[in-house]
């Protein structure tokens, strides 16, 4: 189909006075719960989750995009006002951002965030709308097998790419694998890992870890170190505006944090982590203004904070086409597609082509609405910074505990979510990565499906993984990045034992 | 700080939290192959529901060997001191909450227990006005989803009012 006939159409859906309501309450929503401090948009979205359940699936998913956008825009008001960002995709720009918020400069260092977000999101999303028609054609190839290739691809990637150490995100993974499993064998009928419990029949509710990995975890972990974080607001003193300097030295750095953040961000390679970081390090070797690095410099914030929005749109890319999540919050966001019986990938690019454009329109508008919004109010996001931690987190619980009971008012799904709640704690306190766990359990099951239906066509040879030429380089490549940092790791052991 | 000379001195030594994550790990893959030496199905070609368990359970036995590895090389990264009252003020405060809604106590006031739980760990001193607050929230959360989205959340006596 052509794409701009396509996008037309969805315009045509995103502009319906509904779904402009959809998306300005999942903007403002997004900003805010991304403003305060630990919670960020997958669990946003996993809160509310429950709340959409019988609402319109179209509008209900045009709201979770605009959390999504929303979400890392508020992000990075915490990260230039407190220096502690929500999410890890905000780190870089805490660096300069904090420092210019303290030099005085808090106003544009927000604007450049914010205009920066605005273009290179409109760019990513003109990207999304481009790769996505093409990548449809090609995933119409894949087999089975393919899929199953294509999801270890993204398995040892996103553990890879989370967190300190392979062993580190792996364990994280299986976790998730662990929990995928739990719950009736939708092949067989046979149950695995329920122990008796009717409750565990349906298997681990997305959400339930979710929250409680997320909310519950996070507070544990603050409430458990409260007293070594000093956490300070630095007030928006002066204009908000910019300056002709501060466009001048900012607009470079949007673009090339655009050219980091959407490639990156649509590989499965998961996370707004790297992209940022490699927007930070470029832009500080290649500004005029070298002595400003450390004491609050515009590029700095503005490379970052334009490839984190431009991974955002890009982790799309494969959510929506192949149905692939490489993020916490793609993974949240596929648990909406599926909660209304729907599935990305191409299938859905033909059979309900309104909802796929109109979500993809509708991220234009978000964008856009973020623009106008955030600025002008950002003396009520400030505010929001100044509720009391207690109350903070007090009300993170009542609402996280909200959310589960929605589901299922049950007492064996409470205490899933009080021992997530404990193992979240625990994997912060020693330094697991939460989101592949999440990753797992989401993409665990769909890879097992997959990998039994290839099976069963090839009537039990395993063979057929390496005779489809796409399923044989997709493990090669799965191979290649699960092995690669150990031996790089031994190599510069060796390096280290000979000097 | 504590948190510094802890640090300096588990340099060195054994990790014992990795010990502990790798035996967790271990157990959990044992788990994982005597429930699925369990499973009896049929299956002619392909995969049957017990192969997945296995190659899970192998992987989580892989990863406990090398958290063991890890481990035994001793950690350089040992977490800082913490606050266990707080932690096990929140857990408290959970564990009420599904106490009140498995014996049919209801949301609003399970809703209260856990709020006014929850500040106190974070160092709010005046339950009391914690209380009312979630007493209000609790409330304001029912009302808002039995009448506006008609879910339904666990009614207590109190519940039944509205």
């Amino acid at each position: 189909m052509d794409t701009f006939a396509a996008l037309a159409n969805g315009m045509a859906v995103a502009l319906q006075p509904m779904n402009l309501l959809f998306a300005l309450i999942g903007v403002f929503l997004g900003t805010a719960v991304g403003v305060l401090p630990g919670i960020g948009p997958a669990l946003t979205v996993a809160l509310l989750l429950p709340v959409t359940y019988k609402l319109d699936p179209g509008g209900s998913l045009i709201m979770f995009a605009g959390i999504y956008y929303g979400g890392m825009y508020g992000g990075s008001t915490t990260a230039i006002l407190i220096n502690a960002p929500g999410e890890s995709a905000s780190m870089a720009t805490a660096l300069e951002g904090n420092k210019m918020a303290k030099a005085g400069r808090g106003g544009p260092a927000l604007a450049t965030a914010a205009i920066g977000s605005f273009v290179a999101g409109t760019l990513a999303t003109i990207g999304l709308a481009f790769v996505a028609p093409w990548l449809v054609d090609l995933a119409v190839m894949f087999g089975p097998e393919d899929y199953f290739a294509l999801m270890c691809v993204a398995f040892v990637t996103v553990s890879a790419t989370f967190g300190n150490s392979p062993v580190r995100g792996l364990t994280s993974l299986f976790i998730g694998l662990t929990l995928g499993l739990v719950g009736i064998d939708k092949l067989t009928g046979q149950p695995r890992l329920a122990f008796g419990v009717p409750e565990l029949l349906d298997g681990v509710e997305v959400t339930t870890l979710a929250v409680g990995l997320f909310a519950i975890g996070e507070a544990l972990y603050v409430a458990s170190r409260r007293h070594q974080v000093e956490e300070k607001i630095e007030a928006v003193r002066g204009s908000l505006w910019m300056t002709k300097e501060d466009w001048k030295r900012s607009w470079k750095a949007w673009l090339r944090g655009f050219g980091f953040g959407f490639p990156i961000g649509a590989l499965p390679a998961g996370g707004a982590e790297i992209p940022t970081f490699l927007s930070y390090s470029t832009e500080k070797r290649l500004t005029k203004h070298p002595e400003d690095f450390g004491k609050g410099a515009i590029e700095g914030v503005a490379g970052p904070e334009a490839a984190n929005n431009a991974s955002a749109a890009g982790t799309l890319v494969p959510l929506l086409t192949l149905g692939l999540p490489t993020s916490a919050t793609a993974a949240m966001m596929l648990a909406g597609f599926q909660q209304y019986g729907l599935n990305p990938g191409p299938l859905l690019f033909a059979e309900k082509p309104d909802l796929v454009w109109g979500l993809i329109a509708s991220l234009f508008i978000a964008n856009l609405m973020l623009l106008v919004l955030n600025l002008p109010l950002v003396g009520l996001w400030v505010r929001l910074l100044t509720i009391p931690q207690a109350w903070l987190y007090a009300g993170i619980l009542v609402f996280a505990t909200m959310g589960t009971i929605a589901v299922k008012p049950s007492v064996v799904e409470l205490t899933m979510l009080a021992c997530f709640g404990v193992l979240g704690f625990l994997m912060r306190r020693y330094d697991f990565p939460i989101a592949p766990v999440v990753v797992g359990l989401i993409l665990g099951p769909m890879a097992e499906s997959q990998l039994r239906r290839a099976l069963s066509i090839s009537l039990g040879d395993p063979m057929i993984l390496l005779q489809s030429p796409i399923s044989a380089t997709l493990l090669a490549i799965a191979l290649i990045a699960l092995v690669a940092p150990f031996i790089l790791k031994n190599m510069s052991r060796f390096g280290a034992k000979e000097d | 700080m504590t948190a510094t000379d802890r640090s300096g001195e588990g340099k060195r030594g054994i990790d014992r939290a990795g010990v502990v994550i790798a035996l967790a790990l271990a157990a959990v893959a044992a788990v994982l192959v005597v429930d699925a030496l369990r499973i009896q199905a049929n299956v002619v070609y392909g995969l049957g529901p017990e192969a997945m368990p296995i190659v899970v359970a192998i992987g989580l036995g892989l990863l406990a060997v090398g958290n063991f590895v890890n481990a035994l090389r001793g950690g350089d990264a040992v977490p800082e001191a913490m606050d266990f009252r707080p932690v096990m003020l929140i857990l408290a405060g959970l564990a009420m909450m599904i106490a009140i809604i498995g014996l049919g106590g209801g949301f609003i006031p399970a809703m209260t227990v856990l709020f006014a739980a929850t500040a106190t760990a974070f160092g709010r001193r005046s339950v009391i006005t914690d209380l009312v607050i979630g007493f209000v929230i609790g409330t304001v959360i029912y009302l808002a989803f039995s009448k506006l989205l008609t879910l339904s959340l666990p009614a207590g006596p109190l519940e039944q009012l509205f």
